[in-house]
């Protein structure tokens, strides 16, 4: 007779040998380093390169954002819509993304159609010449679409945490107004690209089935621009964060729901507690069996979801806790969390439920070890942060070995209610 | 291809599995044959609240996440309007556990009062978050509304209001869970690191004793053809005016489904598609543009929605798409135009199929439709889509005694 009570014997996740997949380094001509992970079945690829060209380096607010977006908005030979009926029509994905640091251009596409899609990715980074009508149609889309933005309570909460942190003159801390996009101005585009991309520093990943002469066809396209050359500006930010702690704002006086944050600052992934704390948030507010998540929507229903996270910045970082909750619930929600806080201050975690998080966190860690996507971005996020395979090996040991009175102290020195910014916008 | 072996058990539980050697996890799928359309009109919202409620407890295991997430697992669920889907992955080892999971709330749940009062709480701020607390979070909930008289897709997922989901009772919940949550009515997929022969033994052992149930058989009165255009104007507290326009199309088995996508893909598809590149970028009408369909089972809807650059006025706007609609409908498209929207499709396929868990749920859903080997065939069903189909597929669809629109107006002052 099956015994529906009792479990199913388990193998404990952390007895596995979770080993990292070394992926392939190499140099162009040009000494553009390339990371290639050679994994999958299905017979497409992916290939990104990352420029060191993020706000970070922009001196004027949205440069560097609106340099990313128009590379695909027109080259002295091809015209917006030619580039991306381009890439369309093989079905590939040209996408752009700005970041803090770094900015990227990603292509994804079917491994067999990779000659015709390179050539034209040379050209944006050496020939992109933002036309005046393009930056016209960029500035009044997106000022329209801020507009939007600026309704949703949860929009303005991201902007103004941030702000808290790290102060509106840190790249990590600003955020854009109607302004910005009227001053954007060709000149400023052009020579940020120079700058930045046709003349700047690149690292290139790429992954998926990788065909035999990539290396070579990149080499062709890539290995003989005027990249790497230039030694880029050191530029360091201080941080100013704010002196009042507490804020709550009315955004929508109809509104439902109030958008709830709260955070304080972290050090990044080179700080010995780094990986620790990844443990101990996973504990309190990292996954959907955190404490905050049974609590506060499994036990009371004030919200769809809550959750907390270290923000993903190279540089200093911050400890963020993010919820939207009934109107009427917002105050209970913010005096819950802190509750949370305390008592993993005052008791240490019970053995029986620091085990399920260690499973669960090596199982997560064992399904992001499969697939050429998730590989090479595990490697580039290792390589962009300064960190080698090491890393990896170490955060597997931490999350097996980290004692519950380690997390206790770790959490006496970061969960402490004082330290935290606290926001609610309706 | 996606191979595959397939099986059903005396209870009438289909199973597949998809064998990948590749990867140390493995998925287990379970697809209940029920959605939001299967509701009263009543109470509706009531599968997706039930879909919570999957994860408050079964008979014998108060707790379905905790014994998965000591196994190293993680899951989740989603609702739509044709049906319910539960996935979770783990580490291929641990797979029983899964079994074990699932197998005991297909038998029954534990229907506990206060999950279900919690529950409900939930659902209604995932209510306020997706659709009360945003600009234009209504939009659909009106144009359904709009363009279904009698199908039950005139309701979202979510439900028609937040009394329907705060007024469930745990009787409805009970009757719902042993009308639709047999393994008559479910698919099980497996997929990942796993062979078909121990997954038999594991499924006969697990989901082998559960009463088979009653095959449910759906009986949804269907949408009559459309005679006569439907206009509707609201006007919010937005900062942007909104144009949104549907027309009636085929079922997900209708034969020209397939031409069907690609219209849209045509129409709506990307930054060098038709609609994107002459009313965004040539005349400046729209900051956003869109077109796309739903691909629900049941005759669905092809939908263009876009917000109005500030100034134009919606006549314009809307005399604007239908320019381009007529182009659709009087010139055949070229060859190399054609090719594009195949090729980005074969494309779509191939990302799609990258992940053991993405290639659990089609293999599910594909079996739901009837023939899970249609999975298989699609690319070769969109090769044989000719001009002349995209012809007279446009004709059909973009006849405006066929459409449905909303004005959603910025209010003035």
């Amino acid at each position: 007779m099956l015994n529906r009570k009792v479990s199913p014997t388990i193998t404990d996740a952390v007895s596995f040998n979770l080993h990292l997949r070394q992926c392939e380094q190499y140099n162009l001509d040009n000494t553009i380093p390339v990371y290639s992970m050679n994994a999958g079945t299905q017979d497409v690829l992916l290939i990104e390169w990352v420029f060191e060209a993020g706000n970070w380096f922009e001196q004027k607010n949205m440069v560097a954002a609106t340099t990313n977006f128009m590379l695909k908005n027109g080259t002295t030979h091809k015209t917006a819509f030619q580039i991306n009926d381009h890439f369309e029509f093989y079905g590939a994905y040209l996408n752009r993304t700005c970041y803090n640091e770094t900015a990227t251009i990603t292509l994804h596409c079917l491994s067999k159609h990779i000659a015709e899609l390179l050539p034209i990715v040379t050209e944006i980074i050496t020939s992109s010449i933002f036309p005046e009508e393009e930056l016209a149609i960029y500035k009044q889309n997106q000022k329209q679409r801020l507009e939007v933005n600026l309704k949703k309570c949860d929009f303005i909460a991201n902007r103004l945490i941030d702000e808290y942190i790290y102060g509106f003159h840190h790249p990590y801390g600003k955020y854009t107004s109607t302004l910005d996009y009227d001053n954007l101005n060709r000149e400023d585009l052009q020579a940020y690209f120079h700058k930045f991309y046709t003349e700047g520093r690149c690292t290139i990943f790429t992954a998926g089935k990788v065909p035999l002469d990539l290396a070579t066809q990149l080499n062709k396209s890539f290995g003989t621009l005027p990249l790497q050359q230039r030694t880029l500006p050191n530029i360091q930010y201080n941080h100013q964060p704010a002196e009042q702690k507490k804020y709550q704002l009315i955004n929508d006086a109809d509104g439902v729901q109030s958008a709830i944050r709260m955070a304080r600052p972290f050090p990044n992934r080179h700080h010995p507690d780094y990986q620790k704390m990844q443990l101990l948030n996973n504990v309190f507010g990292g996954f959907f069996g955190s404490r905050l998540m049974s609590n506060i929507r499994e036990e009371k229903g004030y919200t769809y979801g809550i959750h907390s996270y270290i923000q993903n910045h190279i540089g200093n970082s911050a400890l963020l806790i993010s919820t939207e909750a009934g109107r009427d619930v917002c105050e209970a929600t913010i005096s819950e969390v802190y509750k949370e806080m305390r008592i993993l201050c005052e008791e240490p975690i019970d053995e029986e439920e620091l085990s399920l998080v260690r499973n669960y966190m090596i199982g997560s860690v064992l399904g992001e070890l499969d697939g050429p996507f998730q590989l090479i971005a595990r490697w580039k996020n290792y390589m962009l942060n300064k960190l080698d395979k090491n890393y990896f090996y170490s955060s597997v040991e931490v999350i097996k070995k980290t004692g519950a009175e380690e997390l206790q102290e770790l959490a006496k020195k970061y969960l402490n209610p004082d330290d935290f910014y606290e926001l609610t916008v309706i | 291809m996606i191979e595959y072996n397939r099986f059903i058990l005396d209870n009438g539980l289909t199973v597949l599995v998809h064998e990948d050697a590749a990867t140390p996890m493995a998925v287990v799928n379970i697809l209940y044959d029920v959605g939001a359309r299967d509701e009263h009109p009543e109470k509706t919202g009531f599968a997706h609240l039930f879909e919570h409620l999957m994860f408050g407890g079964s008979i014998h295991i108060p707790d379905y996440d905790e014994p998965l997430q000591r196994a190293g697992g993680d899951n989740n669920a989603y609702t739509t309007n044709d049906l319910t889907n539960y996935y979770c992955q783990l580490p291929a080892q641990n797979i029983e556990t899964a079994f074990w999971l699932e197998s005991d709330r297909m038998l029954s749940l534990a229907f506990s009062e206060k999950s279900l009062a919690v529950q409900r709480k939930v659902v209604c701020e995932e209510f306020k978050e997706h659709y009360l607390n945003k600009p234009y979070g209504d939009t659909w909930k009106i144009m359904r509304e709009l363009a279904y008289t009698i199908h039950p897709y005139r309701w979202m997922t979510i439900g028609k209001e937040l009394s329907h989901v705060e007024n469930a009772a745990i009787d409805d919940v009970k009757a719902f869970f042993f009308k639709h949550y047999r393994p008559i009515n479910a698919i099980l997929v497996v997929a990942g690191n796993v062979k078909t022969e121990d997954i038999k033994r594991l499924a006969e052992k697990w989901f082998g004793p559960i009463p088979m149930g009653e095959k449910y058989l759906r009986c949804l009165p269907q949408e009559p053809v459309q005679n006569e255009a439907r206009r509707l104007v609201k006007e919010a507290s937005v900062p942007l005016d909104a144009f949104i326009k549907t027309w009636h199309m085929g079922a997900r088995l209708d034969k020209n489904y397939y031409a069907a996508d690609l219209v849209a893909e045509i129409l709506g598809g990307g930054a060098s598609s038709r609609l994107y590149q002459s009313l965004v970028k040539e005349q400046k009408l729209f900051s956003s543009l869109d077109c796309h369909h739903f691909g629900s089972t049941d005759a669905g809807l092809l939908a263009i929605e876009g917000k109005l650059v500030k100034g134009v006025l919606i006549d314009d706007a809307e005399n604007a798409i239908t320019v381009e609609l007529q182009k659709i409908q009087e010139e055949a498209v070229t060859v190399s135009e054609l090719q594009k929207v195949k090729n980005k499709t074969e494309s779509i396929i191939a990302f799609e199929d990258m992940s053991i868990m993405s290639r659990a749920s089609s293999l599910a859903m594909y079996e739901l439709l009837g023939d899970v080997s249609l999975m298989n065939t699609e690319l070769e069903k969109y090769q044989t889509v000719s001009s002349q189909d995209i012809l007279r597929l446009s004709k059909e669809i973009f006849r405006e005694s066929n459409s449905n629109t909303l004005h959603y107006l910025a209010k003035k002052g």
